[in-house]
């Protein structure tokens, strides 16, 4: 915004700040953009022939400007109290066609900042200084501390000097930012920054403000304090030090530095007034984002009579035509020349609230942004993005035909950095905004509940407290909520090794499943909701649509992508269709959702957990079916599930009565009391939070020992038995849950507690799913195959019976169907099912023995 | 001191004379709500203030102190306002001090400019909400608190005046400024539908038309949409201006607002210069005009009003007095003789009720007691205390859900009553959604304050394909009755708004909507002309007994409830015999619903505990209930 010829004064009774305090930008140079540097200034002595082109006009003048560069660099001059933005008054014409070969600070162009608001006019004053000196360095040191820039506490020179010793000396050899990919960290950090710069040739350094506070308290303060008057003087101090490193590099235009994460990071909720013209972090979705508006910032009117040309400032976001030719004196002879006017290009945003932000039952707020140049179309509208820009409120402009004016303003945020969370997610790395949610204290909390011993059950207990008991489900979930830790397999060839637990309920009705899917998906950041009865497999996974606005192909991302890093919840599994759940298969192993759909390939990450309740077929359980007869879910799914746990009402009276009880007090509690009892929701929310990203914990040499023990074990029983009982995928999911246990007592090693607790829990789970209704035993394959061994034991025998059978009947080519079933009936002890008839006949068909037509058997 | 008469017409100047008072510290702010804490609390004072919701906007003076009954539909952004401003004669140099609070336009004489500059400026924030009558008031609310106003008793001093005052302005301004009359114009066309062709100037339109401005058609701009959550609501919207504690509000709140009435026309006008130089200046248009419109209507549409006071209403009911957890002896009073004769008023209720619903009490029974269920709290997810009913069996032919909702609406304060079909669940808005464009929360039909009734007839309803919408809409339905929530639509994302409404379904067969509790219906009577027989029923009840009824189903809502520890042995104990003689029957959710009926049986008897008897009532009724319901089922088995 270039107009805020006033922004209210927040500090009432502090030193009027008529206007705004002398941006040390507006003293420097104005060739404020590269095109102009090539050209002449408005002092009219040395106007370029309009035929040349801009660029070429620039060299001859390098070469005669070479030695005899007058001092230029005058970025920290405090002048005095007139326009120093005009050229008139400020651009010798020195300063901008000695145009020296481009390279080093004196050659690379300057390029404004209308972020900070560079283009205004102020009052300017020096208290002390005797005007604009030629020797700035020798003059502020004269000066000393003397020299403040008005209405501030900031003195130039000790600010840059500050600056720049920051740059140089900056050191934190324990932060972790995902950025600092291939960056030393026991070297000065933004030294290595500017190397980059010197590399890449992208002229922006962005500085943590938090390092900026760590290093020196003031300086913070001041930047946040007075952004624009503290940046440019960074910028004057990165540029210095970049050029005498680099002296030979070339940039589009002087570096510029862009704060981010200002500690004052803040809710939009609790911008307030004392916030105008501070330096604010702010985190929010964008909602629209306007078209890129071109904005003015230099008019270029030529005189029609003489051609003389000269410039205008754009002043408060109005042009002054000159009225008179300077030159030769004719009124209302200029006229606007459009292209060789220059424009910065600006754009509007729509920022509001993040919904975590937002307190309940309240609709969220939104704060306009305006982005300059290089950040216009940085962001689209539902990017999650952290905003680092300069709060304004601009009154709303005085009618000169209406007294009274509206007492409002208008608030808006000049942007100077974005930090979107989004992409981040890609990384895998969890958001800093999360992160920072957490204060001291509440860390202090968390830790110190991590220590207590019962941590796990207390916990459990605080989960769903409305529901009664289902302890172990109530564990099960509790551990699929932290997640096992997250490993990078991918230069052994075996890419992203699934962290999430998968959890399948299935039981009664009326055994309160659906409410247990509603707390989980209430009390999870990103958590999805969906029933399978409504959903389609484009609901799930993404569709491709026609945007009514752009008319361009979207991509809408269904329920699985969006709780990425969350937990979907869906429920009526049963329900579902079958092509819907086949595309759980991929996001059920491979966390990735491929699509190929209307020309859009891709494949999009999909980390999330499932929470799925399915009912039975019966709609009561019957003991007497294994799961799979019961559920009428492929085996290939239920295997992708860690944990399966099934939901029934228990009959028995103990367990009637304790129902009865909690169920009473439901109902005349006061809620007061409801609270005090349990770990409530919010630290709830917090601690697992906190241990999903903070807490990674690795397996510790004892842990690994038991896991593998208790693998083999598993692989034992079976093997007694001739059947597999055990598949690596279950010690994955042992792996899984073991980690995701050591992450609920915030620790950095998986230990033996956490395998015996991963390994009971995996037991209880199967105890209750896989026992084969037939034998009693757990058998594991009931869930890999779908089949119990025994089951596939007998169909073998059977098929052998039939065969020996069939052999005693000598040569005949052909047999009765019905004949041989009867036969095989009278010859077998147990009763024969036509279906098991039929798949014996399969089996053998198979092997190519015989074939089937119609009613007839064949033998080959 | 000033007068009665000063405070309620002409609130600014006391303000500015406790302004002129206390200027060099800011606690003015304080003692100005003080003051009119102080005022509003003598003896019904609360009556003199002129309400926005019986008096229309025209015929208030602006700036006089109102009050408005509403509901809070939208929020938009806070804003920053000059609390204090100081102004310049530039002739003289004299400067003055003014404050901006309570005030939309920083007013100085004419000699005076507004030093922008000024170190004495201090800025503040406030809030604005949008609001909206409550939606589905019923008519006898309205009335009873038309006829409690006593503001309407002086009308000829206060009234005429004040309109002359208006006419006067609005002519001087009109003369400057063509662009108000015509919103005014437009305002009041689409208000009354009148024709507008006569005031249009061209010039006008020229202007209007070259900012983007959307009317073309020289018939009528399109009426500006109030946001209603109803449709065929009536009654000013209103842009509510909060200066303190807005936090506490929640969208979906009813609030009584007292506070300065703000019709300024020059509101409209700095928006549409605004808009006009926006057409030259692209850095200006920050917002859209649909923004511009929305956050920026004519103040003759929607009337601002800077509240002074502020509270949140518990209930609707004007019988009641408004505020029941205070210790005041009037209070107990109330609620103590109503008490006392509380059971012959719940004899005459289900009397009433019995005879609505065809002669059956035992779906009167429940009907009772869904009537004054309300969501006390909420266990994690669980809402608890709801009670939705649904009452099959319900004649299809002759409008009986109609009718019976009309009697609904005798007793409640506000309901609604949603025709289910194919068509109208494909069409209807039912989930407020947010318009990113004018940025703000378009309402839907589910928008509703707390208590409020809304009765779902599903007889209606006919064979045919729901659509997405359609969908979308039956699941929301689902929602509010199984969680008591509305997920508001925010397109990149939902929100959850808690609500807390009374749904009765009435349908023929089991309802396609999930409910706590099926009542099949037993008609005992088939009445050959349904209205003639539901309007005689009416009619029958005295006002006096009416209003008995309405209080009391308002009041038992808000009353306290325990179970001893007796009774919850007892409850236990026969939770395990009931389990234990047919554990298939009994679940876990029937002793919810068990638990439930028993509180509001004994709540509507006015007892705060529960009994050993209203437990085995309770009991019986479910039971009654049930085996109507196996009944009904046999019937069915047997038809097909």
């Amino acid at each position: 915004m270039s107009s805020p010829a006033s922004t209210p004064s927040r500090r009432r009774g502090k030193r009027g700040r008529g206007s705004n305090p002398p941006t040390p930008q507006d003293a420097r140079s104005p060739p404020s953009q590269k095109r102009r540097t090539d050209e002449s200034t408005s002092t009219g002595d040395l106007q370029p022939m309009p035929t040349s082109p801009p660029a070429d006009a620039q060299s001859p003048g390098a070469a005669d400007a070479l030695f005899s560069s007058p001092p230029q660099f005058r970025h920290s001059a405090i002048p005095l109290d007139f326009d120093i933005s005009s050229p008139l008054t400020y651009g010798t014409p020195s300063s901008r066609v000695e145009g020296t070969p481009r390279s080093g600070a004196r050659g690379t162009p300057v390029r404004q900042r209308p972020d900070l608001g560079s283009v205004r006019k102020a009052r300017q004053v020096d208290l002390h200084s005797d005007g604009p000196a030629e020797d700035i360095v020798a003059t502020e040191q004269s000066l000393g501390q003397k020299l403040v820039i008005w209405g501030t506490d900031v003195n130039v020179a000790s600010c840059k000097e500050k600056f720049q010793r920051f740059l140089q000396r900056f050191i934190d050899p324990l932060d972790k930012e995902d950025e600092d990919i291939g960056l030393d960290l026991n070297e000065p950090r933004y030294m290595q920054r500017l190397q980059e710069i010197n590399m890449v040739g992208e002229p922006f350094l962005n500085v943590n403000c938090d390092h900026l506070r760590s290093f020196d308290e003031t300086l913070y303060r001041q930047l946040i304090c007075y952004p624009q008057e503290v940046i440019p003087t960074f910028d004057m101090a990165a540029n210095e030090i970049f050029f005498d490193h680099y002296p030979d590099s070339i940039l589009e235009h002087q570096i510029q530095v862009r704060p981010y994460n200002a500690l004052k990071t803040r809710n939009m909720r609790n911008l307030n007034p004392e916030d105008i013209d501070q330096l604010i972090t702010i985190s929010g979705m964008v909602i629209r984002s306007s078209q890129l508006i071109p904005e003015m910032q230099e008019a270029f009117f030529r005189c029609q009579v003489c051609a003389f040309t000269t410039r205008v400032e754009i002043d408060r976001g109005r042009i002054a035509e000159p009225s008179v030719c300077k030159n030769c004196n004719t009124t209302h002879s200029m006229a606007l020349i459009h292209n060789r006017s220059m424009f910065s290009d600006k754009q509007m945003i729509k920022l509001q609230e993040s919904p975590e932000d937002m307190p309940a039952g309240q609709t969220p707020h939104t704060v306009t942004l305006f982005a300059h140049n290089d950040l216009v179309d940085k962001v689209q509208p539902g990017d999650r993005v952290n905003v680092t820009g300069i709060y304004r409120a601009v009154p709303i402009r005085v009618n000169p035909r209406v007294s009274s004016v509206k007492s409002v303003y208008k608030t808006h945020i000049d942007v100077i950095h974005y930090r979107k969370t989004d992409s981040k997610r890609l990384h895998g790395v969890d958001e800093e905004t999360e992160q920072k949610r957490f204060t001291e204290e509440r860390v202090e909390m968390l830790k110190e509940l991590s220590k207590k011993a019962d941590i796990y059950e207390r916990l459990a207990l605080a989960l769903a407290p409305s529901i009664y008991e289902h302890e172990d489900i109530k564990k099960g979930i509790l551990l699929q909520l932290f997640g096992g830790s997250r490993k990078d397999f991918t230069h052994t060839g075996r890419g992203n090794f699934r962290a999430e637990i998968n959890i399948l309920l299935c039981g009664d009705p009326g055994t309160s499943k659906s409410q247990l899917l509603q707390y989980v998906y209430n009390l999870v950041p990103r958590g999805q909701y969906t029933s399978g009865k409504g959903s389609s497999a484009v609901g799930l996974t993404a569709y491709v649509m026609k945007d009514p606005e752009t008319r361009q192909l979207v991509l809408q991302t269904g329920a699985l992508v969006l709780s990425d890093n969350g937990i979907c919840c869906i429920d009526e599994f049963d329900k579902m269709n079958e092509s819907t759940r086949s595309v759980l298969h991929e996001v059920m192993e491979q966390q990735t959702l491929s699509i190929a759909k209307a020309g859009i390939i891709c494949q999009l990450n999909a980390r999330t957990s499932v929470l799925a309740a399915a009912n039975p077929i019966e709609s009561q359980w019957n003991p007497k079916k294994t799961i799979i007869e019961n559920i009428q879910l492929p085996h290939t799914l239920l295997s992708r599930f860690d944990l399966i746990f099934l939901m029934l009402d228990p009959r028995d009276e103990a367990y009637d009565r304790r129902l009865a009880r909690h169920l009473v007090s439901l109902y005349y509690q006061s809620e007061e009391k409801l609270e005090e009892e349990y770990v409530d929701m919010a630290v709830l929310r917090d601690y697992i939070a906190y241990a999903r990203s903070y807490v990674n914990p690795r397996l510790g040499e004892e842990a690994g020992q038991s896991l593998i023990e208790a693998y083999v074990d598993m692989r034992k029983i079976g093997s007694g038995r001739g059947m597999v009982s055990a598949y690596p995928r279950q010690l994955e999911s042992l792996i899984r849950l073991a980690e995701a246990h050591a992450k609920v007592r915030f620790s950095e090693k998986v230990e033996a507690i956490d395998v015996e607790e991963a390994k009971r829990l995996h037991r209880e789970a199967l105890k209750q799913s896989a026992t084969d209704p037939k034998t009693g035993i757990v058998d594991i394959s009931i869930l890999t195959t779908g089949m119990s061994a025994t089951a596939r034991k007998r169909k073998e025998e059977l098929a052998q019976a039939l065969r020996k059978l069939i052999q005693s009947k000598g040569k005949a080519p052909s047999l009765k169907y019905q004949q041989l079933l009867d036969d095989l009936r009278a010859q077998s002890e147990t009763a024969i099912t036509k279906e098991m008839f039929e798949e014996a006949l399969r089996a053998l068909a198979d092997e190519d023995f015989l074939t089937v037509t119609g009613k007839t058997v064949r033998l080959l | 001191m000033p007068c009665v008469g000063d405070w309620l017409n002409s609130p600014l100047s006391i303000v500015q004379g406790i302004f002129a008072q206390n200027v060099p510290n800011s606690d003015w702010e304080k003692k100005v709500t003080e003051y009119f804490k102080e005022k509003l609390k003598e003896n019904n004072a609360t009556n003199w203030v002129p309400s926005l919701n019986d008096v229309p906007v025209h015929y208030l003076k602006p700036n006089s102190l109102v009050k408005f009954r509403c509901m809070v539909q939208d929020m938009f952004d806070p804003e920053f306002y000059m609390g204090v401003y100081e102004t310049v004669d530039p002739n003289t140099n004299a400067r003055v001090l003014h404050f901006g609070k309570y005030r939309d336009v920083a007013e100085c004489g004419p000699q005076q400019e507004i030093d922008l500059n000024s170190s004495q400026t201090v800025t503040s924030e406030r809030q604005t909400f949008y609001c909206v009558p409550v939606p589905g008031e019923s008519a006898w609310v309205k009335e009873a608190y038309v006829s409690a106003s006593q503001a309407r008793v002086s009308p000829s001093t206060s009234y005429t005046p004040s309109r002359h005052k208006r006419s006067y302005e609005e002519d001087e301004d009109m003369d400057l400024h063509p662009s108000k009359q015509k919103e005014q114009h437009t305002g009041e066309s689409c208000w009354c539908g009148g024709d507008i062709h006569g005031c249009v100037e061209p010039k006008r339109l020229e202007t209007e038309a070259s900012a983007g401005h959307h009317v073309i058609s020289p018939n009528c701009s399109p009426p500006l949409d109030l946001n209603f959550p109803l449709p065929g609501e009536k009654g000013p919207a209103c842009l509510v201006k909060v200066y303190e504690s807005w936090e506490s509000f929640k969208v979906n709140d009813v609030l009584e607002v007292f506070g300065v009435l703000s019709v300024d026309p020059v509101l409209s006008i700095v928006s549409s210069e605004e808009r006009d130089s926006s057409a030259l200046d692209p850095m200006e248009c920050m917002d859209t005009s649909e923004e511009q419109r929305v956050h920026s209507p004519p103040a003759s549409l929607v009337p601002r009003i800077h509240v002074i006071l502020a509270q949140k209403l518990q209930h609707l009911n004007p019988l009641l007095p408004a505020c029941l957890n205070e210790e005041e002896s009037k209070t107990c009073e109330f609620v103590s003789n109503f008490m006392s004769e509380l059971s012959p008023v719940r004899a005459e209720l289900l009397g009433f009720l019995t005879h609505a619903l065809l002669g059956d009490s035992l779906a009167a029974e429940y009907l009772i007691l869904h009537l004054i269920s309300t969501v006390y709290a909420r266990r994690d997810v669980l809402p608890l205390g709801k009670f939705s009913v649904n009452l099959s069996g319900c004649p299809r032919s002759s409008a009986f859900t109609e009718h019976l909702y009309r009697l609904i609406q005798q007793l409640v304060p506000a309901s609604f009553l949603l025709r289910m079909s194919i068509e109208s669940m494909n069409r209807a808005r039912l989930v407020p959604h947010k318009d990113y464009t004018a940025n703000r929360l378009v309402s839907g039909l589910l928008q509703l304050a707390s208590n409020t009734s809304l009765v779902i007839d599903e007889t209606q309803l006919e064979q045919g394909q729901l659509d997405t919408a359609g969908v979308h809409n039956v699941t929301a339905l689902g929602n509010l009755i199984t969680w008591q929530k509305v997920d508001y639509d925010f397109s990149y994302h939902q929100m959850e708004f808690p609500c807390n409404i009374n749904v009765l379904i009435t349908s023929e067969g089991r309802s396609l909507l999930p409910s706590d509790c099926q009542v099949h219906l037993q008609p005992q009577i088939i009445p050959p002309n349904m209205e003639e027989y539901m309007s005689s029923l009416l009619t029958a009840v005295l006002p006096s007994v009416l209003n008995k009824f309405r209080i009391y189903l308002s009041l038992l809502r808000l009353l306290d409830y325990s179970i001893s520890d007796e009774v919850t042995k007892a409850v236990e104990e026969d939770f395990v015999e009931m389990r234990k003689n047919n554990p298939e029957s009994v679940t876990a959710d029937d002793l919810h619903r068990m638990l439930l009926v028993a509180r509001f049986l004994s709540l509507s008897a006015g007892q705060t505990t529960l009994s050993r008897e209203r437990w085995l009532r309770a009991k019986q009724l479910e039971a009654l209930r049930k085996a109507r319901l196996q009944q009904q089922q046999c019937v069915n088995g047997n038809e097909l």
